[in-house]
């Protein structure tokens, strides 16, 4: 549990410094014995030393080392940080030395498992760790951070708090039957009380939505027959702007083709059929291919030729994505006008610079991105606390069709009361074993 | 030589000796004064919430408490009627001069059991194993085990006003000693506070600008073994009145006067049972609070002001009452209190009851920092039968929280410790559905029956019941609702909406709006009272109880993961330094216990269950 632990806590081949994270009981004795400089073992908390790691005689890497003694630290261990200035394979080369030296490689989520055993974060926060960590663009690092310092926290356990009193209201006039101290909690003043409970969870999930968006993005699929110009509408939007580095693969068996920033909200371009492969490829494999991609997208973008007549083929495409949030785009809009169709379109044209503007525009009114922007982004985001509002809401909602039935209120209390609990487990204040195992299953090396 | 010797002849001494007697141990009870033996100093009642449900259970596991308040009281209520069959508690109106009398008469007819009068002063304990008693005259009494029952009497002191008088209730004489021999045997004593309100003499009372409180119209027992021995309409009332502007004004103005307000006690007071001082000043804004008057005894002239505990002098308490609607002219026998005595620390115990410290010592009731006649007698029952156990070589008898509140009182106290008297409520049961007065019997006869405290008869008639239920559910499942014109007129009569398809009876008789007595004029059901009652709650509530049962199931997983005991939780590292100390001063059984532990927080129990799995799993 205590044994010393490192892993590189910053990106690989980003930046010039790379910097090595080491914790535990032996993190400051055993580094010393890799550096020339200072006694590390004997230096203040919170400093900084500048000198050299060696092995076996061997200069490894001139570097920074930071020493942070427990429990003024992340992980309330002692912690020591090495700032090493080489490249991938210098850092590389201090990470080996550093494990032949007895220090082991952290797990994936270990330093912040660490954080939340030793009680310096609780869940919700060790949550936003990993979500900080994986985030792309600024509004998610927002998102994240809000959680961090306990904002949703807050917002929930205001909700807890509604919730308590109401049964602690209801558990005195059990308890204390004959006084009438408290006000007695009937059938009849219980509904308002439990829709006051049942409103606020349901703007917490309102506005998780927003939290949803910001830090997944959104999916987009981009569908068409052959030869319309799918490829090049992405193509356009990636040259246009800086493409996020990350491609990392998404959590279903879709393969994100790439990721373009529209308003801070990512969009993420699934792989429908390989769209940035050469339509004759895409012609091979058909339309159907496109269509199982839609299942997992947010928007679906429907290009259509403005150059070519509707053909039926088109017709099956609309029909197939009419349930789903869309766009219907007609690219090649400096062509001559064949298509004639009767709905609510965009137009463009990727061969512009501009070409592309009404559709952007589209998707920003689609998903209000203007009022995400300007939201505090103060929101519950993880599909696990979601879930858990989710439940939480269920119960109440249960509780009110009880009351409706006139079931004895001791009945309703056992509702009010997991509800309680649920949210509980959303701040961690309700333990339960497997939840942990699943979330630090979940968290990514680093931090 | 004894092998048990129970100290302390109160309502925890009196279950003890009885249990222990009853499952063959040569007892003794040592008590300072034979007539206050089941003495009932404070109010007049036996039940109450969550209480009434624990009499019921000790009555299960073969105590004596329900059988003899079903022979002395003139008032009994089912309350909590309305809200839900989970919070149903009894609460009667017992008799302080017969419940005593009968109380005396079960102990007497106790075959093994000696009743010595005598203040018992120390322990005698060689090498950590407690070997008997020493009396104030120095007189040795030895025993194989010791149950310590001491109610408040230890190094007691009575406080009116700012007079502090040692003594304890009832003008009794206190404990000098025994507390401080506690402590030079290395056992933490903490000071705990109470008090009791005054009495007044009933023909100074006038009734009529008061609120009559009736008992209730049927019959209830608190023992499932006996009939009711009372008479419907002979049950005598109690009345409701409220203090007013004027006895807030009187007690505001002498606030400083009180022993609680003036600084005079150092105990720590319950914060559910407030002194009326206490009240004002926490609710401010009230312009009233409730009181009762309820009749101590119909063999003497004295009611009990309940609510009004206060600890201001004699002559503010004068004017208090005086202030009263209907007590202009009362005449007060007896004055108002507080009382501070010492007390154990609970976490000083075994979930037995047995001391940690010092082997074959139980100790049960006001010591262990409880308050109530009702959470006394459970904790007298227990350590009884566990003090038999431990000599015996068996395995204690630990309840477990979803089987019983007696289980929740102990754990909580050996879990949680106490700073106040500690009270039980049914909110201090998270499986209170299952925790009912009605099925009392049904958890805990055949628990009892194994331990030996149940006999072949009641365990029979147990058996029987549970058939008998079994039955029932049976017949409702197996016959449809009729449709027919008859139904539908009897349905009309009863106001009943006539549902549109026929189901079984047991599924009709889940509507909210059915109960026993329609299911009755359905279908004719020759069975007790009782038992259909019973079925009409398992199946009306059936899918709240299945929830309730699936949460048992949930912690029972934590509470089944054990730690081992002879753990070193310095081994464990970066465990919070609160949960640490905590978790070493109780030293938990499970780490389902380990989780109830306040300041043991859920990353404590994390770093808990690593270390234990990284440490015994290999």
């Amino acid at each position: 549990m205590n044994d010393t632990i490192c892993a590189i806590s910053t990106a690989l081949g980003v930046g010039a410094i790379s910097i090595i994270r080491v914790s535990g009981e032996e993190a400051i004795a055993k580094v010393a014995n890799l550096f020339d400089g200072k006694n590390l073992t004997e230096v203040e908390s919170h400093t900084i030393h500048y000198g050299h790691i060696v092995s076996n005689g061997e200069v490894i890497d001139e570097v920074l080392v930071t020493v942070l003694k427990a429990p003024k630290t992340y992980t309330k261990e002692d912690i020591v940080e090495i700032n090493s200035h080489g490249g991938i394979s210098t850092t590389k080369k201090v990470l080996e030395v550093l494990i032949e030296n007895g220090i082991r490689l952290a797990e994936p989520g270990e330093f912040t498992k660490r954080a939340f055993l030793n009680g310096r974060l609780d869940l919700s926060q060790a949550e936003a760790v990993n979500s900080l960590i994986k985030s792309e663009t600024d509004l998610e690092r927002k998102l994240a951070l809000n959680t961090l310092s306990g904002k949703v926290s807050k917002k929930i356990n205001k909700v807890r708090g509604i919730i308590v009193e109401l049964l602690a209201n209801i558990e005195v006039n059990i308890d204390f039957p004959e006084y009438e101290d408290a006000l007695e909690i009937t059938l009849e003043n219980l509904p308002p009380r439990l829709k006051e409970i049942k409103t606020e969870l349901e703007n917490l999930l309102e506005e998780s939505k927003i939290g949803k968006i910001v830090e997944n993005g959104i999916r987009v699929a981009i569908v068409g027959r052959p030869n319309v110009g799918k490829s090049s509408i992405l193509n356009a939007l990636l040259k246009e702007n800086k493409a996020i580095v990350t491609d990392i693969a998404g959590t279903t068996r879709d393969i994100v083709e790439g990721t373009v920033e529209l308003k801070g909200i990512a969009l993420k371009f699934i792989d429908t059929a390989g769209i940035r492969k050469t339509d004759d490829i895409v012609e091979k494999i058909g339309v159907d291919k496109s269509i199982e991609a839609l299942n997992s997208a947010d928007l679906v973008i429907h290009v259509l030729n403005n150059n070519e007549e509707l053909t039926n083929e088109d017709k099956e495409i609309m029909e197939k994505i009419k349930d789903k949030t869309h766009i219907t785009f007609i690219n090649k809009s400096d062509l001559p006008t064949k298509l004639k169709i009767d709905m609510d379109v965009v137009k463009g044209n990727t061969m512009d610079i501009n070409g592309l503007n009404e559709l952007k525009d589209k998707i920003v009114e689609l998903f209000d991105l203007e009022k995400i922007n300007n939201s505090n982004l103060e929101v519950v985001s993880s599909a696990r606390e979601i879930g858990l509002i989710k439940e939480a809401l269920n119960s109440i909602n249960q509780a009110l069709d009880n009351v409706s039935v006139s079931l004895p209120v001791d009945m309703i209390a056992i509702d009010i009361k997991k509800a309680w609990d649920l949210l509980g487990e959303i701040t961690g204040e309700s333990y339960q074993d497997e939840l942990l195992d699943t979330l630090f299953r979940e968290f990514c090396l680093g931090k | 030589m004894y092998d048990l010797i129970v100290v302390g002849g109160g309502h925890a001494g009196c279950e003890a000796v009885h249990i222990g007697a009853y499952l063959g141990l040569k007892t003794a009870l040592v008590t300072a004064n034979i007539k206050n033996i089941a003495d009932m100093p404070c109010n007049p009642s036996i039940g109450g919430t969550a209480k009434g449900i624990i009499v019921r259970e000790i009555d299960a596991l073969g105590g004596i408490m329900g059988k003899v308040a079903d022979r002395s009281h003139f008032q009994i209520k089912m309350l909590n009627n309305g809200k839900g069959p989970a919070v149903r508690s009894l609460r009667a109106q017992a008799d302080k001069i017969t419940y005593p009398t009968v109380m005396l008469e079960f102990l007497e007819s106790t075959p093994n059991l000696t009743i010595i009068e005598g203040m018992v002063e120390n322990l005698i304990v060689k090498e950590n194993k407690v070997k008997g008693v020493i009396l104030s005259d120095k007189k040795e009494i030895k025993s194989e085990s010791v149950i310590l029952t001491t109610g408040t009497y230890l190094k007691a002191n009575i406080l009116i006003g700012s007079e502090n008088t040692p003594g304890g209730p009832h003008g009794e004489s206190r404990s000098n000693n025994l507390s401080d021999n506690l402590k030079k045997l290395g056992l933490d004593v903490q000071r705990l506070k109470t008090g009791t309100p005054p009495r007044i003499k009933a023909s100074s009372i006038d009734f009529s600008k008061m609120e009559e409180e009736c008992g209730d119209d049927r019959y209830y027992t608190f023992s499932f073994d006996n009939p009711p021995f009372y008479k419907v309409d002979a049950q005598q009332k109690c009345y409701l009145l409220y203090t007013n502007a004027k006895t807030h004004e009187i007690i505001r103005n002498n606030l400083e006067k009180s022993a609680m307000y003036g600084g005079y006690v150092t105990g720590i007071g319950p914060r559910y049972c407030p002194s009326i001082e206490d009240k004002l000043v926490r609710f401010a804004d009230k312009p009233r609070h409730q009181l009762f008057l309820e009749p101590e005894s119909i063999y003497y002239d004295e009611w009990y002001l309940q609510g009004f505990s206060t600890s201001m002098p004699r002559s503010v308490q004068e004017d208090m009452v005086h202030s009263l609607s209907g007590l202009e002219n009362a005449v007060i026998t007896k004055y108002a209190y507080a009382i501070e005595y010492d007390a154990l620390n609970p976490l000083e115990m075994k979930s037995s009851l047995e001391n940690k410290k010092i082997e074959n010592l139980f100790t049960a009731g006001q010591i262990n920092g409880t308050s109530g006649y009702e959470e006394a007698a459970a904790q007298g029952l227990i350590a009884g039968i566990n003090a038999h156990h431990k000599l015996k070589g068996l395995e204690p008898l630990i309840l477990r929280r979803d089987e019983a509140y007696i289980g929740v009182l102990i754990d909580d106290l050996v879990t949680k410790g106490t700073k106040e008297p500690y009270r039980m409520l049914t909110s201090r049961a998270e499986y209170r559905l299952i925790l009912r007065h009605d099925n009392a019997d049904l958890r805990l006869r055949k628990i009892g029956y194994k331990h030996r405290t149940i006999d072949e008869e009641r365990y029979h008639k147990l058996i029987e019941k549970e058939n008998k239920i079994n039955e029932i559910k049976n017949i409702l499942r197996d016959n449809n609702l009729k449709l027919n014109a008859e139904t539908k007129e009897l349905l009309k009569l009863l106001n009943v909406e006539i549902p549109s398809f026929s189901t079984s009876l047991y599924v009709f008789l889940k509507r909210p709006e059915i109960n026993m007595e329609i299911i009755k004029k359905l279908i004719p059901l020759a069975y007790p009272e009782e038992i259909l009652e019973e079925v009409e709650i398992e199946v009306k509530y059936e899918g709240y109880i299945a929830k309730v049962y699936k949460e048992v199931e949930k912690s029972k997983k934590l509470e089944e993961k054990l730690i081992p005991k002879d753990i070193n939780y310095d081994d464990v590292l970066n465990l919070a330094s609160e949960a640490r100390q905590k978790l070493k001063e109780i030293r938990p059984l499970s780490i389902g216990q380990a989780t109830r532990i306040s300041g043991v927080n859920p990353s404590d129990i994390a770093i808990l269950t690593v270390y234990l799995k990284k440490k015994y799993d290999k």
